[in-house]
């Protein structure tokens, strides 16, 4: 069974700050990671591989340095890594996105299941994984968090739901968008990492995929980003201290109206 | 497509240095300069330049006869048969919007046997409600509601379409925006229109909610977005409103699925779903063990409201993971939002600081929960929380 992780290298936003004297964002050393749902996507996929034979492929979308993503995965067992980065993808909003790693994945051609994270810490849209299976015209179950049973061809899988969850059956293949509940990433091996390390990561250009370049990049982008902002900043809170019995009469006091 | 800067303009104010979200800008010789590799040319920095200084050139592949599509449509999301409350909370911004570009609103529901659930609806704003009734869509699957959208959407070209941003919300519309090839803005917290030029204006938080965007479809229609759970009022009823329910037929090739659901298993714990809840009562790694967790629930019980819990919690196996909110939990947005013994890190809070009210409870003054909390106790939580309950519980004259 061939499996593909489509992945995304994003700012931590954990080190994200805002410089409250200008109001914008700090980011100088902010250290670029893989998208911590990602990082479910691809252990699941190296399980798979782990348990049903096959190989496991990273894929991932961006800038020169996103090679390092790329490293980080094989690190963790997967088999091979493609960075597909070109100025021409620049730009891309999500469906440009899933535009260009459907042609990706079409290069690679033979796989049984497309894995990603629910969604990446920097955009938080959750349409790129969606979007890919939609341009593949492959089926799709989003917010996996237990693959059951994968047997002639078609899965057994979880899907997370607000009140709880859903058993689904798909044909393969088919992608799957994994959340956090599904597993527990593991630490790279020595092993690992030393493989990373030689691995040799192609880069697939704009010329190397079967695209159509209207579909690219900005031009292949509907939507257009008009205004960025910072959310104004929350008043300064009202905070007490003492003994227990004084300060929650206190808060009740000034809560009492609006629970209501 | 390509992005630069005129020099002969550039006054090197350093405005676009600081809009611009990836770093890309530097000032050199008091010019702006775009580092090429950094830059996803999203734009920012040419709307932040007040002297026409930077040009970003664009061909756009438009949606042809653009003018044709009209109306604010809303998916009429069901769960068993049950409109959800988003879709009232949606009704009720799309009044606002129909308005102002002088049209209607209209709601479009996929089920089995719903008919007699549709009063609701135009009692709650809409002027047609299009429903599609078959077996096949009595619940949620992703191909069969996609074909079946699509074709409507395709059919009646409204202007804008709206849906919740719930699992299913956001699952059937990102399928749904690329086979109409057109633009999607997901988890939207504000809706607006440009006065001049009509777009629908849709911001949404991003960078796990340190900046906002607004963002838009300018060439494609229809303009689609994805809307939080409780940003927007529910719409009021009102009995006295007429409208129309329109049945739809469609193709039963539509209706084939390569995904067949086997079971919906609820589960217990959750008997308040986090996402919806006006009042959170969340727990953290203060909590110590999961049976303390009760003493929240107590609370939360008198205040009608739910429990939920930061990572901490949810790692350590107290909770189940359908608690947990922040960033690889859910992200809510309630009116009150009570966190006992959660220290608030980054993570956490992105889930959580747009609540309207946040109260923290912590033992250690400098918990980084007290920066965004609007009321706060310093103290122990065990002895806290009983105190709040039993005082809440007066107050509100249990």
């Amino acid at each position: 069974m061939n499996i593909i992780v489509s992945i995304k290298q994003v700012p931590d936003t954990t080190q994200v700050r805002i410089d409250p004297e200008t109001n914008t964002l700090i980011r100088e050393g902010v250290e670029s990671i893989i998208n911590p749902f990602d990082m479910y996507a691809i252990e699941e996929g190296v399980r798979l591989k782990e348990k049903h034979g096959g190989k496991t492929i990273a894929i991932t979308m961006g800038p020169p340095q996103a090679e390092a993503a790329l490293k980080e995965a094989i690190s963790m067992g997967c088999d091979e890594g493609y960075l597909i980065s070109d100025r021409a993808f620049a730009g891309s909003d999500t469906l440009a996105t899933g535009y260009t790693l459907a042609m990706a994945v079409k290069k690679i051609k033979d796989f049984d299941i497309i894995l990603c994270g629910k969604q990446a810490s920097d955009g938080d849209t959750a349409q790129v994984g969606p979007g890919i299976a939609t341009q593949l015209d492959i089926p799709q179950v989003t917010y996996v968090k237990k693959i059951e049973d994968i047997k002639d061809k078609v899965a057994t899988v979880e899907r997370m739901t607000e009140e709880g969850f859903e058993i689904v059956k798909t044909s393969l293949p088919c992608l799957l968008t994994v959340v956090k509940e599904i597993n527990e990433p593991r630490i790279p091996s020595l092993k690992g990492r030393m493989k990373a390390k030689k691995a040799i990561i192609p880069t697939w250009k704009a010329i190397d995929l079967d695209v159509d370049e209207v579909r690219l990049g900005l031009t292949g982008s509907p939507t257009w980003v008009s205004k960025i902002f910072t959310p104004p900043p929350r008043p300064k809170g009202k905070i007490f201290e003492g003994e227990p019995e004084d300060t929650t009469t206190q808060l009740t006091d000034l809560l009492k109206d609006r629970l209501v | 497509m390509s992005i630069k800067i005129i020099t002969d303009k550039c006054t090197g104010c350093t405005l676009c240095v600081k809009i611009c979200p990836f770093g890309a800008i530097t000032m050199v010789s008091k010019k702006a300069v775009i580092d090429l590799d950094q830059c996803t040319l999203c734009g920012a920095c040419v709307d932040s330049c007040k002297f026409d200084a930077i040009e970003l050139k664009r061909d756009s592949s438009k949606t042809p006869n653009l003018e044709d599509y009209k109306g604010i449509w809303i998916f009429g999301e069901q769960k068993k048969g049950v409109i959800q409350s988003v879709v009232y909370e949606l009704l009720g911004k799309a009044q606002d919007l129909a308005k102002k570009l002088n049209t209607k609103v209209c709601c479009v529901v996929l089920g089995h046997n719903m008919k007699n659930n549709l009063k609701e609806l135009i009692h709650r704003g809409a002027d047609k409600v299009y429903v599609v009734d078959a077996p096949e869509l009595e619940n949620f699957l992703d191909e069969p509601y996609t074909k079946v959208l699509v074709n409507l959407l395709r059919k009646y070209r409204p202007e804008i379409f709206l849906c919740g941003a719930t699992f299913i919300g956001r699952s059937l519309v990102s399928r749904v925006a690329v086979k109409l090839h057109t633009g999607l803005t997901a988890d939207c917290t504000g809706l607006d229109i440009d006065e001049k030029e009509k777009f629908l204006l849709q911001t949404r938080p991003a960078f796990g909610g340190n900046i906002m965007a607004t963002i838009l479809s300018k060439n494609h229609r229809p303009q689609m977005a994805t809307v939080r759970h409780k940003v927007f009022k529910e719409a009021d009823v009102d009995t006295t409103r007429k409208g129309e329910v329109i049945e739809e037929t469609v193709s039963k090739t539509l209706l084939t699925s390569r995904t067949k659901l086997l079971d919906i298993v609820e589960e217990v714990t959750s008997t308040v779903n986090i996402a919806e809840a006006d009042i959170i009562v969340s727990g953290g790694r203060g909590m110590k063990s999961p049976e303390n967790f009760e003493i929240l629930e107590e609370l939360a019980k008198v205040l009608g409201g739910a429990v939920g819990a930061s990572r901490a919690a949810v790692d350590s196996d107290w909770i189940p993971y359908s608690h947990q909110v922040g960033q690889t939990g859910k992200t809510v947005c309630p009116k009150i939002y009570i966190a006992c013994g959660i220290s608030g890190q980054i993570q956490h809070l992105v889930g959580m600081q747009s609540a309207d009210i946040i109260i923290a409870i912590n033992q250690d003054s400098s918990a980084p929960i007290f920066t965004v909390a609007n009321y706060g106790i310093i103290g122990d939580l065990f002895k806290v929380v009983p105190l709040l309950t039993a005082k809440f519980k007066k107050a509100l004259n249990q």
